[in-house]
């Protein structure tokens, strides 16, 4: 029962996440992260550092295309491991989820 | 010339900043004094026994451990094997990670009565602390009371209800196994201060109580109406919500051997009992304050609820390290960016502290790494500034003193033995390991099986 990204994190891209994965689980793309569901120990920390609800347990999800797409995009990705930059628009678009209600 | 730096404690903010430390541009020798034999300090004396995927970071601990600049010593005790002073003079800096374990009071009468105990007591009773393992818990009465709402509350209880059964995949030690075998504890009271929204329990954890074998949660959803929480506190709250409300009502049939009763707003006054806690009497609380930062207030209404047995489990602190400057108050060492202050509110030199001990205990194995992080960038900054080393002879010689000194000293290799060895015997009876208990079997495991290999 891993922990997955969704698609909450596309264009926002945060990164608070990792810097308390003890795991180093997070592998990104210029666009979003996947977690690893084979390292991933479900310790659960990165959960409440993300501003934009984007991590939850696959088992609060099932059946969501994100558990393979986080699977198949964190094999092939690099890891991140600290902290980077959000992405360009990062802010806007988290309040505009909290305003959709999706966080 | 080479930097060293020294970390007291090995759980995960001391292991986390060991690998802060080795990953510097600059190349830095850390070394790491535990007082125990082995490593991992709440990994593997406070992760619960039958949560083996969280207790798997030790992997990333053991790669840490295996980088040549990184040197494990256990069973050192800083104040006795060694004194605080000569680590400062033998390192370029020294980080704090030693945890929070002892207990939280919840001073009311009768605290103290045999069968009043703290949570952590019966944690490293049940995971094989040697301190703790010799313990007895009265298991023999069908009601247990645990005071508190954080995730140590949902641990004991889960460990008290589980059937042996189920207990026996995990790493929980024999003489745990053993006693909980023969409980005779049916019913299990989770008990509040604060309402159900306040709760600190996680998601993950309070989830569990779903899927045991032959246990039913119950809680009263009535106890949510009771609180006329703000809408706010309630989107808040909706997962936790949703699980406690999915729980069985506590009127209806019992249907499993054993029930956990989630009760809120009710404040300990007393432990009653002649020669032992028999009965915990509550105050029924109200909640007062504004949303998010509501406070218990107690009315004169009580209930008492018999119990053989009294798990607190209100909060922990940190012990004062001689010579290192702490806060009785908080129970933490005053740091700024994880550098230790002193009264007067400045950085004393090469004094760093990280995880628990620096932050109280709150957050989870990955807060620390965090934590940690902040900790080791703080030092390797001031290591740059002030690139002057210590005589490198001083480690070297404290180093060889402890190796060769009366006691026995356990490093990194020492402890692969153990592990082997705890692992064995764990296959034998399909356990992850079967935990060594005592200080002599470790250091006997650490060192004799030297010989043989």
């Amino acid at each position: 029962m891993p922990h997955i990204v969704t698609d909450n994190c596309s264009s926002c891209r945060f990164t608070d996440c990792v810097s308390v994965c003890p795991v180093n689980c997070f592998h990104g793309d210029a666009e979003r992260l996947y977690i690893d569901p084979i390292l991933c120990i479900d310790c659960g920390a990165c959960i409440p550092k993300c501003p934009v609800g984007a991590i939850v347990e696959d088992i609060d999800v099932i059946g969501s295309p994100q558990i393979e797409i986080n699977e198949a995009q964190s094999a092939i990705l690099p890891v991140i491991m600290a902290k980077q930059s959000p992405l360009p628009g990062a802010e806007e678009r988290r309040d505009q989820l909290i305003a959709e209600g999706v966080v | 010339m080479t930097q060293s730096v020294v970390i007291v404690g090995s759980g995960p903010a001391g292991f986390f900043a060991a690998q802060a430390f080795l990953s510097a541009d600059t190349p830095i020798k850390v070394d790491m004094y535990e007082r125990l034999p082995v490593p991992f300090g709440l990994v593997r004396y406070g992760v619960a026994p039958d949560h083996q995927k969280l207790k798997s970071v030790t992997a990333v601990f053991e790669a840490t451990a295996a980088d040549p600049d990184f040197q494990y010593l256990g069973n050192v005790t800083v104040g006795q094997d060694v004194s605080f002073n000569e680590l400062t003079e033998a390192y370029d800096a020294v980080v704090v990670a030693t945890g929070a374990i002892s207990d939280r009071k919840l001073s009311i009468s009768g605290e103290d009565l045999p069968g009043s105990v703290s949570a952590t007591e019966f944690v490293s009773w049940y995971n094989g602390h040697p301190e703790f393992r010799d313990r007895k818990f009265d298991l023999s009465h069908p009601n247990v009371v645990v005071i508190g709402n954080g995730n140590v509350a949902l641990d004991v209880s889960r460990i008290l209800a589980k059937t042996p059964e189920e207990l026996a995949a995990s790493d929980i030690c024999k003489h745990a196994l053993d006693a909980l075998s023969k409980s005779k504890v049916t019913d299990i009271f989770v008990v509040g201060r604060r309402g159900p929204l306040q709760a600190s329990f996680s998601i993950r954890e309070l989830r569990e109580f779903s899927m045991l074998s032959d246990v039913e949660p119950v809680f009263d959803p009535a106890e949510i109406d009771s609180v006329g929480a703000s809408p706010e506190e309630l989107k808040e709250a909706s997962r936790m919500l949703g699980i406690l409300k999915g729980f069985d009502h506590p009127d209806e049939p019992r249907r499993a051997a054993r029930r956990i009763h989630f009760r809120f707003l009710l404040s300990p006054v007393e432990i009653q009992g002649k020669d032992a806690a028999e009965t915990v009497v509550f105050s029924k609380c109200k909640l007062e304050g504004e949303a998010f930062k509501r406070r218990a207030v107690p009315t004169t209404s009580q209930i008492s609820i018999p119990a053989g047995l009294v798990l607190r489990s209100v909060g922990y602190r940190g012990t004062a390290l001689p010579g290192v400057p702490f806060d009785e108050r908080s129970g933490t060492v005053p740091s700024l960016q994880g550098r230790i202050v002193g009264a007067d509110g400045l950085a004393i030199p090469k004094l760093y502290a990280a995880g628990w001990i620096r932050r109280g205990p709150s957050g989870i194995i990955g807060t620390n790494r965090e934590c940690a992080t902040e900790t080791a960038q703080s030092a390797l900054e001031d290591l740059a500034a002030a690139p002057k080393s210590c005589d490198p002879e001083l480690r070297t010689e404290l180093l060889l003193r402890l190796r060769t000194g009366s006691s026995a000293k356990v490093d990194i290799a020492g402890w692969y033995r153990i592990d082997q060895m705890e692992r064995k015997a764990g296959e034998a009876c399909g356990k992850p390991r079967e935990k060594l208990t005592t200080v002599a079997e470790m250091l006997e495991a650490a060192l004799t099986l030297e010989h043989a290999l």
